[in-house]
């Protein structure tokens, strides 16, 4: 039924947005902590710095991922030389450029979320004894949990989308880099491509509105909880 | 060793709390004051949801605070199980996880018999959204009562209830108090639940500490009568009970100098001693005792103190003496003079008879 270029796609963008979040949820988690429960010197210029690559062009993004995690970059230089590691032109690398660009998706949701959350539980939940820590876990995070889920379905769904700061980044390489919106791309850059480009099209549209669906009902139950039905 | 040492300063914004309390005794103390009072101030500073600018905080001989000695005990760590206004359950958990969330292990054993104690029983597999008023603030004490605290501190736990809840769940508390050996700090603002559970008092007002004490001591003081609930304030009497009337709905008592006394048909046993709860707005006086009122209880008193408040031209504030207790009433001074009373006089206190609530001894 597919074609097993169209299934190498499908595979590396799954793969490349579900490292993507995964390397974002924790340090998302925290950002998005931090602010909506502290206030700091810089939260404003870090309040920008965050929502920076909603607003870049894509593949600026891309282009200073190059400058900092390429070969010549500081942080590129640090990690080959420590960890042997090389970022551009993998689909790492891929994942990487994926995460930057959700990263303020995923934050944007689970602030929102964090700052509904009565801060009277919490202050409940120390007097019963728990730790700052075994608050978080018990009582913020759960209560958070809807839109911890929201934002990290629009994180993958961005990171699986993502196409100008991949293609600088880690370029547009065939069984390693070639995501959905690459292959795309690629075919119809292809003269005859049309229809094999109809059937990626397709594809795309099948995997975002399965997410969509998934998050909605996990969202639903996890709603249904905290209202005290039964889900 | 006191139970509890307080002594803190703390700045709010144009508001200054400057407290000064030691609860010595077990039991239930009442912290008690209009609201702006500071109450809830001295409430989230006890249990470390604020710190004092300024002051110590002991409770058992441990510091909790001393800013001079920089120690500072963080909530979790105070053993003080909090009773919020607004339940504060946690939406996510039911009912029995609620209960537990902070109980320790070894006290287990003790998760049925305070369900019971409560009455909670039914609600255990129910999530907090599906939970009344009533039942919520039950659960919410339950769960303090099981995180094995040194002391209990309640913040307004009837308030939002209506009349019948909470009646009901003063009962539950009274059941309670009597129960746990655990002290009760209790912060209201309505005289009416003062008189039913309080053993002790601290009194505040505009952040300070105005009295503390034995409630029945504090509430004979006149000077005291505004701070205490001016019209609303009320007196305990004991009695002992002498037998019921079942034709006329009511039972007979009899005070301890001797004189009787009949009220709505109480639930209790013939020489059971009860507690009673005299509106100082339900005693007026008079110069002899007459058959012409509709009064029934007209019980013979000597004006111990007349006081007029400062400020406040048209009012007496009386202490009747009726054996070895104390009854308080309010007048108008027009009535006071025109009576041509004065202290060490003999006068007939005469109290309507509904207006007797009870707490058993």
């Amino acid at each position: 039924m597919l074609t097993d270029a169209e299934i190498e796609a499908i595979l590396i963008s799954l793969q490349v947005a579900g490292v993507a979040l995964a390397w974002i949820l924790i340090p998302g988690i925290g950002v998005a902590w931090l602010m909506a429960r502290r206030e700091f010197p810089g939260k404003a210029l870090l309040d920008g710095l965050l929502h920076l690559p909603l607003v870049l062009p894509p593949v600026v993004v891309g282009y200073l991922l190059l400058l900092t995690l390429g070969s010549q970059g500081v942080v590129g230089q640090w990690l080959n030389a420590a960890w042997g590691v090389s970022l551009p032109f993998t689909w790492q690398g891929a994942a990487v450029a994926g995460g930057v660009m959700a990263f303020p998706l995923l934050v944007r949701a689970v602030r929102l979320s964090l700052e509904a959350v009565d801060p009277r539980l919490e202050a409940a939940a120390s007097t019963l004894g728990a730790g700052r820590w075994r608050v978080f876990v018990t009582i913020t995070l759960p209560l958070t949990l809807p839109g911890l889920l929201t934002g990290g379905v629009l994180a993958f769904a961005r990171a699986l989308s993502e196409f100008g700061a991949t293609i600088t980044f880690a370029s547009n390489i065939p069984g390693e880099t070639r995501t959905l919106p690459l292959a795309l791309y690629s075919l119809i850059q292809t003269p005859g491509g049309e229809a094999a480009a109809a059937r990626l099209c397709a594809i795309s549209v099948v995997i975002a509105m399965i997410s969509l669906v998934a998050s909605e009902w996990l969202a639903r139950r996890a709603r249904a909880r905290l209202q005290g039905r039964d889900a | 060793m006191s139970l509890l040492e307080l002594e803190v300063r703390q700045r709010l914004g144009d508001f200054s709390l400057e407290l000064d309390l030691a609860i010595e005794e077990p039991g239930v103390t009442a912290l008690f004051g209009p609201s702006g009072s500071g109450k809830t101030s001295l409430l989230r500073l006890l249990a470390g949801l604020d710190r004092p600018e300024q002051g110590r905080i002991r409770l058992n001989g441990e510091a909790l605070v001393d800013t001079a000695r920089r120690t500072w005990v963080p909530a979790h760590r105070r053993r003080l199980g909090v009773v919020f206004q607004e339940a504060r359950l946690f939406p996510h958990y039911r009912v029995r996880g609620n209960l537990t969330y902070g109980m320790p292990r070894h006290l287990a054993g003790r998760f049925e018999a305070v369900v019971e104690l409560l009455g909670i029983e039914p609600l255990l597999a129910r999530y907090p959204a599906t939970l009344s008023g009533g039942e919520a603030r039950r659960v919410a004490i339950g769960r303090a009562l099981l995180s094995d605290p040194c002391m209990l501190l309640m913040d307004e736990p009837l308030t939002g209830l209506d009349g019948a809840r909470k009646a009901e769940l003063l009962r539950y508390i009274q059941r309670l108090a009597g129960e746990v050996e655990v002290p009760i700090l209790y912060v209201s603002h309505e005289p009416a639940e003062l008189l039913e559970i309080a053993d002790t008092l601290v009194l505040m007002e505009a952040g300070r500490v105005l009295a503390q004490g034995e409630l029945d001591a504090l509430l004979q003081r006149c000077d005291l009568s505004e701070a205490l609930g001016g019209f609303d304030a009320a007196m305990r009497l004991e009695a002992r009970v002498e037998d019921h009337d079942t034709a006329y709905g009511l039972t007979h008592l009899r005070l301890d100098d001797g004189q009787p006394l009949s009220v709505p048909t109480l639930q209790a046993e013939p020489g059971q001693r009860v507690r009673l709860r005299v509106p100082v707005r339900d005693v007026a006086l008079a110069l002899s005792p007459s058959a012409e009122l509709s009064y029934r209880n007209q019980l013979a008193a000597v004006i111990d103190q007349a006081w007029a408040p400062p400020g406040d031209p048209t009012t007496m504030e009386l202490r009747l003496r009726l054996g070895e207790q104390m009854l308080r009433a309010r007048l108008t001074r027009h009535a006071f003079d025109q009576l041509g009373l004065v202290e060490g006089q003999h006068v007939t206190a005469l109290i309507r008879s509904v207006a007797f609530a009870r707490r058993e001894l």
